[in-house]
């Protein structure tokens, strides 16, 4: 489903600080898996995942999702393939203070101008399944860190998208929580969604509900274990 | 168009949302703004509807005036005056005015004076030992009609006389002051001998010909002063306008402190706002929909100053008299009329204040944001 | 229906552009209403002659700016400061800057 060739990226190109943060990947990631990218701090890991749900383009290299290159897309289309594509988990979950959590889950679809009360309903519908209905008219800031990254899930799936992408997503529960989030990946799973994350918590890399885990450090793969 | 209208509503709600969580701060931008334009909108109001009433008023005042100067001083105008003017071919009509100033101790309150010719009517007959006086002069002295008033001319000789009417309410924006007597009464009283005048009023046979006959005066009266009435009516078109006044003053100092509060609070991107706008980018919004918000954001604010400040002023002037201006307008004088302004409003105007209030802050509020809304969406994944 | 934000602005907006709108109406009825009042003032003012509006009654020249003459504006000095408040709101009448001038250098008899 995407598929990733000779993937090159570079930060700060050109001037003293210069980084290459990847150095030609070249990867597949199949639809209705859920894949781990691992590695330690610094192997290029969240750097491919940007790439990989269109935030930033490659230096060089192709990104192709389904039949179609993204590689080369101006901002303004890559930005719709992304929010109609993709959900994002953040690590730090980066959900906006002093709004509701439904706000907060509402908000990836405003741009989208679609009808207010369907959307409404489905906040409402999404807070539910995760278990936040009770809490949905509750400032972000006034949740717990396991009931915010819920809200972050919720939010990354408001506009149904086909891959949920997650950076770090257990970096900052505690087990009892991670075991939860598993939980909720393999029910996403088993709605047909493609899941993609970073991690290096053996929790969840070790985890059955990943199918496949792909190492990088410095910039490159190292052969996937399983 | 549907889905469009869907997403500014959208965006509408989101940035409401977020004006909301910094409520007391955000009202308390929107009262110091609306106040802003209430003072502007009140200036503006006020001296416009003056301007228009002067100009539909003094229509009628007389067409030349004709002065005598002595020494950079009014004089008196000597019986050959009227006589020579009576000459000037274009001349029409020309008569001697009597009027004057005249101090009351009792209420330290400047009075004017007059006596109406003969040929006025109405108000303009005043008999002997009679005195018609303005509507503020009845207020500031506790006088109705029958009753009897003093005053000690510049001459030291007392003078008694009978109300015999009090001019109009509806009058005073151009009679508060006035005391109106017989002619034998003010040349007694001010001790003015027969057949000299204060000034002289004349009218011409052809408007057209106004300031040749004006040249053709002061050819044969060269201590004369002439005043036309296109120049009265000159002198109102431009009373009040934006160079004078204190309350532009006063008003020019708040509308900078606003405008270093706005600017600050609009342009003075925190930390916070750059992070929401990250996240923003990060979830799916283009650099268009955080543009799009913001400018929401900064119009619906100044709009909502811009009409709740504008009806404020509305009902300032046109409903209360202005009265916040009275302070200001007073002075130190006694006398002050009371007057309700006929409500003239110049849609110019108004669409001048519209650019000159909504315009600027919504300005202010997008352009700090641009460079913020053009970072990349991995920022804060980077971060 | 949920309450919306948007829609309590919209609601809140329309209110403001109603009582906005309001204005005009109302100007027109009281500029209906005072039409007597003017017509009243007007006859009054060409019956006794009176050439300005009684605004501020403390000196000459802010009570009849227009018959003011040149030394009466600028009081001594052109540069006085002003005593009056009044006088900072006033103008110098047009008549005593430009047309009087103008009308003074169009004499033909020797200075």
């Amino acid at each position: 489903m995407i598929k990733l060739t000779d993937i090159r990226k570079a930060y700060h190109q050109g001037q003293h600080n210069e980084l290459w943060a990847l150095n030609g990947i070249d990867l597949t990631i199949e639809a209705n898996k859920v894949t781990a990218l691992s590695g330690p701090s610094g192997s290029g890991k969240s750097t491919l995942l940007t790439l990989i749900g269109c935030m930033a383009r490659p230096t060089s290299g192709r990104v192709q999702l389904g039949e179609r290159d993204i590689s080369g897309l101006p901002e303004r289309f890559l930005t719709d393939i992304r929010r109609k594509t993709f959900g994002f988990v953040f690590q730090q979950f980066n959900l906006i203070s002093g709004l509701s959590a439904r706000d907060n889950v509402m908000l990836p679809a405003y741009p989208l101008g679609g009808d207010w009360r369907a959307l409404h309903a489905r906040a409402d519908a999404l807070l539910d399944s995760l278990k936040l209905g009770q809490r949905r008219d509750a400032r972000v800031e006034w949740l717990s860190g396991g009931e915010r990254q819920r809200v972050a899930i919720a939010r990354a799936l408001i506009n149904d998208p086909q891959v949920l992408i997650a950076d770090e997503p257990t970096a900052n529960l505690d087990t009892a929580l991670s075991r939860e989030f598993m939980e909720i990946l393999e029910s996403l799973k088993q709605q047909g969604k493609t899941i993609i994350l970073t991690s290096h918590d053996p929790l969840v890399v070790e985890s059955n509900v990943v199918d496949r885990v792909v190492y990088l450090r410095d910039g490159h793969l190292v052969e996937a274990e399983r | 168009m549907q889905i469009w209208i869907a997403k500014q509503k959208a965006l509408i709600d989101f940035t409401l949302s977020s004006l909301a969580r910094r409520k007391l701060k955000n009202l308390g931008l929107l009262l110091v703004y609306t106040v802003i334009v209430f003072l502007l909108a009140s200036v503006m109001l006020y001296t416009h509807a003056l301007r228009h009433e002067a100009a539909q008023v003094l229509k009628n005042s007389p067409e030349v005036i004709v002065q005598r100067m002595v020494a950079g001083r009014h004089d008196l105008i000597p019986p050959r005056y009227l006589e020579k003017l009576g000459r000037i071919r274009g001349v029409q009509h020309n008569e001697g005015r009597l009027w004057g100033y005249f101090y009351d101790n009792v209420v330290s309150a400047n009075y004017t004076l007059m006596a109406p010719s003969q040929e006025s009517h109405g108000f303009g007959q005043v008999a002997d030992g009679k005195i018609v006086i303005g509507a503020a002069v009845a207020r500031e002295r506790g006088l109705a009609p029958g009753n009897l008033i003093s005053f000690r001319s510049y001459t030291g000789k007392l003078f008694v006389f009978t109300v015999a009417a009090v001019l109009p309410h509806e009058a005073e924006l151009v009679s508060a002051d006035l005391l109106l007597l017989s002619e034998a009464d003010f040349r007694a009283f001010f001790d003015i001998p027969a057949g000299y005048y204060n000034d002289i009023a004349l009218s011409v046979a052809n408007p057209q010909e106004v300031r040749n006959i004006a040249g053709k005066i002061s050819e044969a009266l060269p201590d004369a002063r002439i005043i036309l009435r296109e120049e009265v009516l000159r002198t109102y078109e431009s009373i009040f306008n934006w160079r004078e006044g204190i309350v532009l003053v006063l008003l020019s100092g708040s509308i900078l402190a606003f405008a270093i509060f706005a600017w600050e609070k609009a342009s003075g991107l925190s930390a916070e706002e750059k992070r929401e706008i990250g996240i923003l980018k990060a979830i799916g919004w283009e650099t268009g929909d955080v543009l799009k918000m913001k400018f929401w954001e900064g119009a619906l604010v100044s709009l909502a100053a811009f009409l709740l400040g504008y009806v404020a002023a509305y009902l300032h002037v046109f409903h209360f008299s202005a009265a916040l201006f009275e302070p200001v307008l007073k002075g130190w004088s006694v006398l002050y009329p009371r007057f309700e302004l006929v409500p003239v409003v110049d849609g110019f105007q108004i669409v001048t204040l519209f650019f000159f209030t909504v315009f600027p802050y919504t300005v202010a509020t997008i352009v700090p944001i641009w460079r913020a809304a053009i970072t990349d969406p991995d920022a804060v994944m980077r971060g | 229906m949920h309450s919306r934000r948007s829609h309590y602005a919209f609601a809140f907006f329309a209110l403001c552009l109603a009582l906005f709108l309001l204005t005009f109406a109302d100007a027109a009825l009281r500029r209906a209403g005072s039409a007597n009042a003017l017509a009243a003032n007007e006859r009054l003012v060409a019956q006794l002659g009176l050439t300005d509006l009684c605004l501020f009654t403390e000196a000459r020249y802010t009570r009849h700016p227009s018959q003011a003459d040149l030394q009466s504006a600028f009081q001594d000095h052109p540069l006085a400061f002003e005593h009056f408040p009044s006088g900072s709101l006033l103008p110098p009448p047009r008549n005593l800057t430009a047309a009087y001038a103008n009308l003074d250098r169009k004499t033909k008899s020797a200075d």
